[in-house]
């Protein structure tokens, strides 16, 4: 479904993604992991668009958008979660879940995702006209996902949804993710808690400074003492 | 609040804001004080005079300074040409009329008649069409141009050429239409210095036509506004696009798009105050916009800059203690743009967020 091909990337000077290669197929949840600086959100915002590559591909359904504009490639049916979540404060519950729609034109499709979201998040539909910055940090997660949903995604990037919740959060975001993922929506997920991601994803690459160090199923990664020893904190 | 006081420690900052505060207030109390208790030199028809004056100027102001806080908003700078987006908008409306009244519509009854006079009401909507379509398209072009390729510079740098740009188009007005300053051909029914005769006080204070005209007009662009922002789509996604440009592209916004079409909506108001200003005041030249940009300006910064209540607040607020000021403080009444200038430092020194503006997040300073 998306095959990344020696994708590199700089910020100005920096240079950022050195070659990654990996790739997705339908239905399955790949996560990402590895330290900060790692290239885990470069390679994600490559994937959207929003940062171009110096050279390599990323190739989606056989087509090549390393190149396709941010718009055009949510309409293709990739959609980002970004990191820290980024919901639009000062906008309403129901005005983020609009803006997730933006791309949709046809107001009766929007009303039935509408109504698929609020459906995984009724918290969501409980508050839909508080204003976003008002929500707690779990249920801006829950916004954050839902407007994304609201395109209905073939392809969910996620960008470390974990980030500053209790654990008892993570847990229920995760079982959310899984469940989008049996409704027949891929996950490319990025992850600094190597041990969630591990345990909800089908397959993992370890990014070490811009490059893949190691890759393969989840499980055996988890079983790998190398990942124990520098990401599972055992 | 005792606990805030008592942790409050006395920098020089606070020490000086203090000392300027309490020269202000004595002042202030002062002046009222000598105006309400000494001679009583105006009586209510004057004042009733000063109070019609502040809500039409400031009618226009707030269209203005809604550009300015919209721009903001969006790229978190200064648009310092936008003064003179309005301007090139009073001439749009000046050649449109200028064109009408040149335009013959004889009758039988009348075979001297204009199409200005025949069709006064088609003839005032496609000056302002021309005005706020002049602006508009100024407003776009600017940000094509002065601005979109310094988007990723330190935040001076498109400030720079913001005032870079306001001269350059200044002078470049002197140059193509001359530096005479030229008169708004207003429709009859719209004749400068009539309008109706309201008893105040024993005596008749008149509200123009024009005056009224422009107020009614500036209320009724800031609703359109407000609706356009909190409604439809472009609004959302204006509104989206202000506070996270990556989001908003995440979500598949265009950002440049929208960008370009805030500058156009910051251009349209522009233009119909343009259109008004000449319509109402008359006389023009190529420094209309100058004084009206920098008021504005100041009423943008008042209400808090990025609001757009604020700006619809801070502009009918400066048009009022503009009006109303000098005769309240017993000054001079040339002295008006004195008044609101020191309104603009008192603001930036004592509540720099404005008066609806949150404290600006990290994000954006």
């Amino acid at each position: 479904m998306l095959k990344v091909n020696e994708l590199n990337v700089s910020y100005g000077a920096i240079h950022a993604l050195k070659g990654i290669s990996f790739d997705l197929q339908e239905d399955e949840i790949v996560a990402l992991i590895g330290a900060n600086g790692a290239g885990k959100s470069t390679t994600l915002n490559t994937i959207s668009g929003i940062m171009r590559p110096d050279s390599g591909s990323v190739v989606f359904e056989e087509e090549d958008i390393s190149q396709t504009s941010p718009a055009q490639i949510v309409g293709k049916g990739i959609v980002q979660v970004p990191e820290g979540r980024k919901i639009f404060a000062r906008m309403s519950v129901l005005e983020n879940l609009e803006m997730g729609a933006y791309t949709l034109r046809d107001k009766d499709v929007i009303k039935a995702h509408m109504a698929e979201v609020f459906e995984v998040f009724p918290r969501l539909e409980e508050r839909q006209k508080q204003l976003g910055g008002t929500l707690s940090g779990g249920e801006q997660q829950m916004l954050a996902i839902g407007r994304a949903l609201m395109a209905s995604p073939r392809l969910l990037l996620l960008d470390e949804p974990s980030m500053g919740l209790a654990p008892i959060l993570v847990e229920q975001i995760f079982e959310i993710i899984q469940k989008i993922n049996a409704e027949g929506v891929s996950i490319l997920l990025v992850e600094q808690n190597a041990q969630m991601a591990l345990s909800i994803a089908d397959r993992a690459y370890v990014l070490e400074t811009g490059m893949v160090a190691l890759s393969g199923k989840a499980d055996a990664l988890m079983e790998n003492p190398e990942v124990q020893a520098a990401y599972l904190g055992g | 609040m005792i606990k805030k006081l008592r942790n409050l420690k006395l920098t020089p900052g606070l020490i000086l804001r203090l000392v300027v505060g309490l020269v202000v207030l004595i002042y202030l109390g002062w002046r009222i004080y000598q105006t309400a208790f000494g001679e009583g030199t105006y009586g209510p028809d004057t004042w009733m005079r000063f109070l019609i004056a502040g809500l039409i100027v400031g009618g226009m102001y707030a269209l203005i300074a809604i550009g300015y806080t919209l721009v903001y908003g969006t790229l978190f700078m200064i648009n310092f040409a936008h003064g003179e987006v309005m301007m090139l908008g009073t001439y749009a409306g000046y050649f449109a009329l200028e064109a009408f009244a040149s335009l013959p519509a004889p009758t039988a009854a009348d075979p001297n008649l204009n199409f200005l006079n025949a069709q006064p009401v088609i003839a005032l909507i496609l000056t302002f069409v021309a005005g706020a379509g002049v602006s508009a398209l100024m407003g776009y072009l600017l940000e094509k141009i002065a601005y979109r390729p310094l988007r990723g510079a330190p935040r001076l740098v498109p400030l720079i050429s913001a005032i870079g740009t306001s001269i350059f188009l200044q002078n470049a007005a002197q140059l193509l239409f001359g530096p005479q300053r030229r008169q708004y051909q207003n429709p009859d029914f719209l004749w400068r210095g009539t309008g109706w005769m309201i008893p105040v006080g024993g005596k008749d204070v008149m509200l123009t036509y024009t005056g009224l005209f422009s107020f009614v007009l500036s209320i009724l662009l800031m609703v359109g506004l407000f609706i356009l922002v909190r409604r439809t789509k472009l609004g959302k996604s204006m509104r989206a696009v202000a506070e996270n440009k990556q989001a908003a592209a995440l979500m598949g916004i265009d950002v440049d798009s929208v960008i370009s079409k805030t500058f156009i909506i910051s251009g349209i108001l522009a233009g119909s105050a343009g259109v008004m200003w000449g319509i109402h005041n008359g006389l023009f030249n190529h420094y209309v916009g100058f004084i009206p940009g920098i008021k504005a300006f100041t009423a943008a910064v008042l209400g808090g800059i990025g609001n757009i209540p604020g700006a619809m607040l801070g502009g009918m607020l400066l048009g009022l203690l503009e009006s109303l000021g000098p005769a309240l403080l017993g000054l001079d009444f040339q002295l008006k743009d004195v008044i609101a200038f020191t309104i603009l430092i008192l603001v930036l020194i004592f509540r720099p967020s404005g008066l609806l503006g949150e404290a600006l997040s990290e994000e954006k300073v």
